[in-house]
């Protein structure tokens, strides 16, 4: 017993398992009310209210839903596959939870003259991580809908399959290019080279940018690539059988990935808990509290910074959902397998050029992608007429 | 008595190697002998994921890391999709001829009293604590060896990596004329 309390002294154990704790319920607690907001945003963009019943402005809203959730029948049906079928939505929630445990979410805090990082777990291949986390995310999807013994569930679980195993390629690419930059795998190294606001990787990747962005919204189910669960062609997807909790964990799953992937989107390219003239906020809180209690507030300023800029993101889940309409499904593979690989690639070789240039690497980046764009435009302009039938009309 | 205290002095790492041990036995066996083949796939998913916590004992981060995303995330869903593709419903025939049986249990005791005699002879050159770099599992020391003293190997691999590619889109390729679906 006396090893352990050491151990958790010299590792600030109780430090960490509290930011673990706390990270770890503003994740359900953001989710939960995601679906609050999201209700809210598609009012206002369709001129309507929107929830505001329950509580000030619809604010138990989410509340209520859970416990409606909690109450409805418990239905598993007679020829599923019952454990499967249980499994199904646990590790939906499960492997939604787990990728926000790289993302750092602000800088550290001193303690007792220790430092200890706000972030649950820093290892050296961080995004390696997230990625591990999300190409398992689908299982819960297959899993469900093949357990539920239903076509249409079935054939949500296979268009959920494909089109995360297709968008994953391209996702995986445009980051490719984070890396040449950074040189590390690590969340936290990647987030603190971006420190200020022109060293944000998006003002040197913009295309890379574009692409993860499309990606992580085929990667998270929504529309306009929320085809597993199109109401319009397989009643609910891979959900339809699912009733009660169960169904919810499935629909709390998708905020969390939203979280999530808002989280990871802000680290990589929009500069974490980075913002413009950090280092003069710093400064002046250094002076005017101490170094300890001054580092501890910027710390905390930051936080917000990056949380801000997470709930932006949701935000623009939202935006998108309600203003974009479905893709149909032969036009979401050919995004993914003809649109978006090849651009990644592209970004690829414009990264590796324009450091290799010898030129600052900002200029590089966007001569390159005007001169991509420039030859594009030219190409396509001059592309030869093909008869309808080769296209596949 | 002595024995068990001797397990109970083990240091807690042993635990973990035991009980992954377990795990990935146990998921090994069930892809083998569980009678639905998407029961087979879940149990063999099973399977890597020990095997990476095994890696991961082993200090190889990247090796795990990469054992999941490669075999846990996208080989293991192509199964799968082809496996829910395919109704097999009912048990092949296949499995319940005597010959065949009899043929799988010869090959197997083969297989395994070869494994056996091999692990027995083999000279297993002792890891010096002095001289070992902890760090070689990791990436950075990874990606060096593997840009710069197997720079040859690892390039020829890619080429058959992609004429492997390029032959399987030739094959799966519509003709023209054909119709799709």
């Amino acid at each position: 017993m006396n090893g352990f309390m050491q151990w958790a002294n010299e590792t600030m154990f109780l430090w960490k398992a509290l930011i673990i704790l706390v990270i770890f319920a503003i994740t359900l607690g953001i989710a939960a009310y995601s679906t609050w907001a999201e209700r809210k945003v598609a009012g206002y963009i369709q001129d309507r209210s929107g929830p505001n019943r329950a509580g000030w402005g619809g604010l138990l809203q989410p509340l209520a839903d859970a416990g409606k959730m909690f109450f409805k029948e418990d239905f598993i049906p007679a020829q599923a596959d019952k454990w499967l079928f249980i499994l199904g939505p646990c590790l939906s929630m499960l492997t939604a939870l787990m990728s926000s445990a790289v993302v750092p979410f602000g800088d550290s805090f001193l303690i007792d003259g220790k430092t200890v990082t706000v972030q649950a777990i820093e290892i050296n291949i961080g995004i390696l991580y997230v990625f591990g986390v999300v190409s398992l995310g689908v299982y819960g999807v297959m899993i469900g809908g093949w357990a539920s013994n239903n076509k249409f569930s079935l054939l949500g679980a296979i268009r959920a399959a494909s089109q995360n195993i297709s968008y994953e390629l391209a996702m995986g690419m445009s980051i490719i290019a984070i890396l040449m930059l950074s040189g590390s795998l690590s969340l936290r190294t990647i987030v603190e080279q971006q420190h200020g606001f022109l060293n944000w990787n998006v003002f040197y990747q913009p295309l890379g940018c574009l692409i993860f962005i499309v990606c992580a919204f085929a990667e998270c189910n929504r529309t306009p690539f929320d085809l597993p669960e199109c109401e319009t062609e397989l009643v609910g997807g891979y959900h339809t059988e699912y009733s009660s909790m169960k169904l919810g964990f499935y629909l709390f799953a998708e905020y969390i990935n939203m979280f999530a992937s808002s989280a990871v989107t802000a680290c990589l390219f929009f500069g974490g808990y980075n913002y413009p003239f950090m280092d003069n906020v710093q400064a002046a809180l250094n002076s005017g509290l101490g170094q300890t209690v001054g580092h501890n507030v910027g710390t905390a300023i930051g936080i917000l910074v990056m949380f801000s800029k997470i709930l932006f993101g949701i935000f623009f889940f939202m935006w998108v959902r309600w203003t974009v309409p479905r893709f149909r499904y032969d036009q979401l593979m050919n995004l993914g397998w003809k649109g978006l690989i090849p651009l990644a690639v592209v970004n690829m070789i414009i990264t590796a050029v324009s450091m290799l240039s010898g030129y600052k690497l900002a200029i590089g980046m966007w001569v390159g992608l005007i001169v991509f764009v420039v030859i594009l435009s030219v190409v396509w302009a001059m592309r030869p007429r093909k008869k309808a039938a080769i296209l596949g009309a | 008595m002595e024995y068990f205290k001797n397990i109970l002095s083990l240091p807690p790492i042993y635990y973990t190697f035991a009980i992954l041990s377990v795990l990935t036995l146990f998921g090994a066996l069930g892809t083998v002998m569980s009678r639905n083949p998407v029961h087979s796939v879940i149990y063999m998913i099973v399977t890597f994921f020990s095997l990476s916590a095994h890696y991961i004992l082993l200090n190889a981060q990247f090796l795990a890391a990469v054992n999941i995303i490669v075999y846990a995330g996208a080989i293991m869903v192509l199964f799968l999709f082809v496996i829910m593709f395919l109704n097999m419903k009912q048990e092949s025939e296949e499995m319940k001829k005597d010959k065949i049986i009899i043929t799988a249990v010869i090959t197997a005791v083969i297989l395994g009293g070869i494994l056996i005699i091999f692990l027995r002879r083999a000279e297993r050159e002792p890891v010096n604590p002095l001289t070992y770099n902890s760090q070689s599992g990791m990436i950075e020391v990874l990606g060096k060896s593997l840009y710069g003293e197997y720079l040859l190997p690892f390039e020829l691999i890619s080429i058959l990596l992609l004429v492997a590619m390029a032959g399987a889109v030739m094959l799966g390729k519509r003709e023209a004329g054909e119709r799709h679906f």
